[in-house]
């Protein structure tokens, strides 16, 4: 059983910044290495590897540039931001199944200054992308921004709702000093008159571009209580690809409005001791904020087409009914792929957020959704 | 303009465009329709694939309007659409493209208030750069 049989005990970050100096591969062994002083276990003891497609920087270089010792397992997610949790989830199966002891999870990007994939020409995916780009569906916000305004359609969902997404994102990154947008506070106003990137997306819909890497670590629960830091259990996982499911464009099934969040939910739900109703608070991969009420109704916290009310009279914010991506989240913290969401759920965990929910005991950290996706539930 | 790039399961649309037909993949043993083509069939999984012609009548499910930063073809053509039929013959299966007052005018030649969910279109199609690609024309409804 995976069940509570394995903990994060470490977690680690670089700065985030638009531009840092340093390669993705030296953030990498920078976050990696602070995540396993946060556990207080030596590079030596690292047996596993996990991390996700779209980076440059593999495990073969990292374990030899950290000094990790005989590496015996070692994978990798696709589906950029769909892979986070999911790296979690593997490394906890390999430890769970004594595959491993000591799992290193990690993401680092050049997000920020390096490249953007969609402008790469050259390469268009054979499929899907001969069915869209041609038509200058280019980019993903343009993706989303379709499923956005069919679900403003459908379900009557507004403007508004999105800005409480991006709201209750800005509010925990000013209270986060190490958020890109510690310092900058936004206004209805602001969101109201700002550019559009894809309308019905505009400017403050949309996540930041970061440069920047975090870690984290991952042993059994029996060796975790030797650790440094509290323990953080990984009570369940799951990765989420739906029948006939197509992508990140994903206009093609019967329903592009119930993504894989719907399927990982179902996994995760079924192997958990608790339901949406117990999750103290939750990290929801807001690469865009549509993805936010798409992911509510997803992950059970209300019902189909009922995500966008569930955002109103504050119920995002500290205090509020599911007090959501506490540190600032990929739309005003930094955006890495979601692995910012999967280190403040620890955070929150151990009681250390910048934004803390009083005794917070559970929360749920969610990918990237519309991609074939992946969650955790983590317990303290 | 980006020009498609097909793959082996995708050329026969883009052929079939180029004639002027709108055709959707079908499974030649159990009839039916899939999008986007792959090698066989997901309800019966037979290899066979025949390729139905669609009257290519449909309504708009959702459309985008892309502002920059973008690509600079694109760019050149600010407040251009992009959006999602439903075609009339197969309601599941849903193709993007753009909205136009004529079949070669720009991206941007449709005012976008006149862009609305559910709008009936009908297909067309024009040749970009050596490739024939359809595009939407607004029907009265
Ligand atoms: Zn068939």
């Amino acid at each position: 059983m995976l069940k509570d049989a394995t903990a994060i005990v470490g977690i680690g970050q670089t700065a985030f910044a638009r531009q840092l100096p340093e390669t993705e591969k030296a953030l990498a062994c920078r976050a990696i290495l602070a995540a396993l002083d946060d556990a207080g276990i030596a590079p030596s003891e690292v047996d596993a590897f996990a991390s996700y497609t779209m980076e440059e920087t593999d495990e073969v270089e990292v374990a030899k540039a950290i000094g990790a010792g005989d590496v015996t397992f070692f994978s990798r997610v696709g589906y950029g931001g769909g892979g986070s949790c999911a790296t979690v989830g593997h490394l906890a199966a390999a430890v769970a199944t004594g595959q491993a002891s000591v799992g290193v999870a990690w993401r680092s990007r050049k997000r920020g200054s390096g490249p953007r994939p969609w402008k790469n020409t050259a390469v268009q995916l054979p499929t899907p992308g001969q069915w869209t780009r041609p038509f200058g569906l280019l980019r993903p916000a343009d993706e989303i921004g379709m499923l956005a305004r069919r679900y403003m359609h459908e379900y009557g969902a507004t403007r508004d709702h999105l800005f409480n997404v991006a709201l209750a994102c800005r509010n925990r990154a000013n209270q986060n000093p190490a958020a890109i947008m510690y310092e900058r506070p936004l206004t209805r106003e602001m969101y109201m008159t700002s550019r559009w990137i894809s309308e019905p997306l505009c400017l403050f819909d949309n996540c930041l571009e970061t440069d920047g890497a975090l870690a984290c670590v991952i042993v059994s629960a029996e060796r975790a209580r030797d650790c440094r830091r509290k323990p953080v259990y990984v009570h369940a996982a799951a990765q989420g690809l739906p029948a006939q499911h197509h992508g990140m464009v994903n206009y093609w099934n019967d329903d592009p409005l119930s993504g894989p969040a719907w399927t990982a939910a179902r996994h995760l739900w079924k192997h958990a001791d608790f339901g949406p109703q117990d999750v103290d608070v939750a990290q929801i991969y807001d690469a865009f904020t549509p993805l936010v009420p798409l992911s509510l109704e997803g992950y059970g916290f209300c019902g189909r087409g009922e995500g966008a009310a569930f955002t109103e009279g504050g119920a995002l914010e500290i205090g509020g009914r599911l007090p959501l991506n506490t540190g600032g989240g990929g739309l005003s913290e930094a955006y890495v792929h979601g692995f910012n969401l999967i280190t403040e759920g620890v955070k929150q965990l151990r009681g250390t957020s910048t934004a803390q929910v009083p005794d917070a005991a559970t929360c749920l950290v969610t990918a990237g959704e519309g991609v074939p996706t992946s969650a955790v539930l983590l317990r303290a | 303009m980006l020009t498609p790039v097909p793959d082996e399961d995708g050329a026969p649309f883009w052929e079939y465009a180029a004639q002027g037909e709108l055709r959707v993949q079908s499974c030649a043993d159990c009839g039916e329709l899939r999008f986007p083509p792959r090698p066989c069939c997901p309800h019966c999984q037979s290899f066979a694939s025949a390729w139905r012609l669609m009257t290519g009548r449909g309504r708009i499910w959702s459309y985008v309007l892309p502002h920059p930063p973008l690509l600079p073809d694109y760019a050149a053509q600010p407040g251009y659409n992009a959006v999602l039929v439903e075609l009339a013959d197969a309601p599941r299966i849903r193709l993007a493209g753009n909205v136009v007052t004529a079949p070669d005018a720009p991206l941007n030649s449709v005012d976008p208030a006149r862009l609305r969910i559910g709008a009936p279109v009908k297909v067309a199609f024009t040749e970009v750069d050596g490739v024939t690609v359809p595009r939407w024309l607004l029907e009265r409804g």
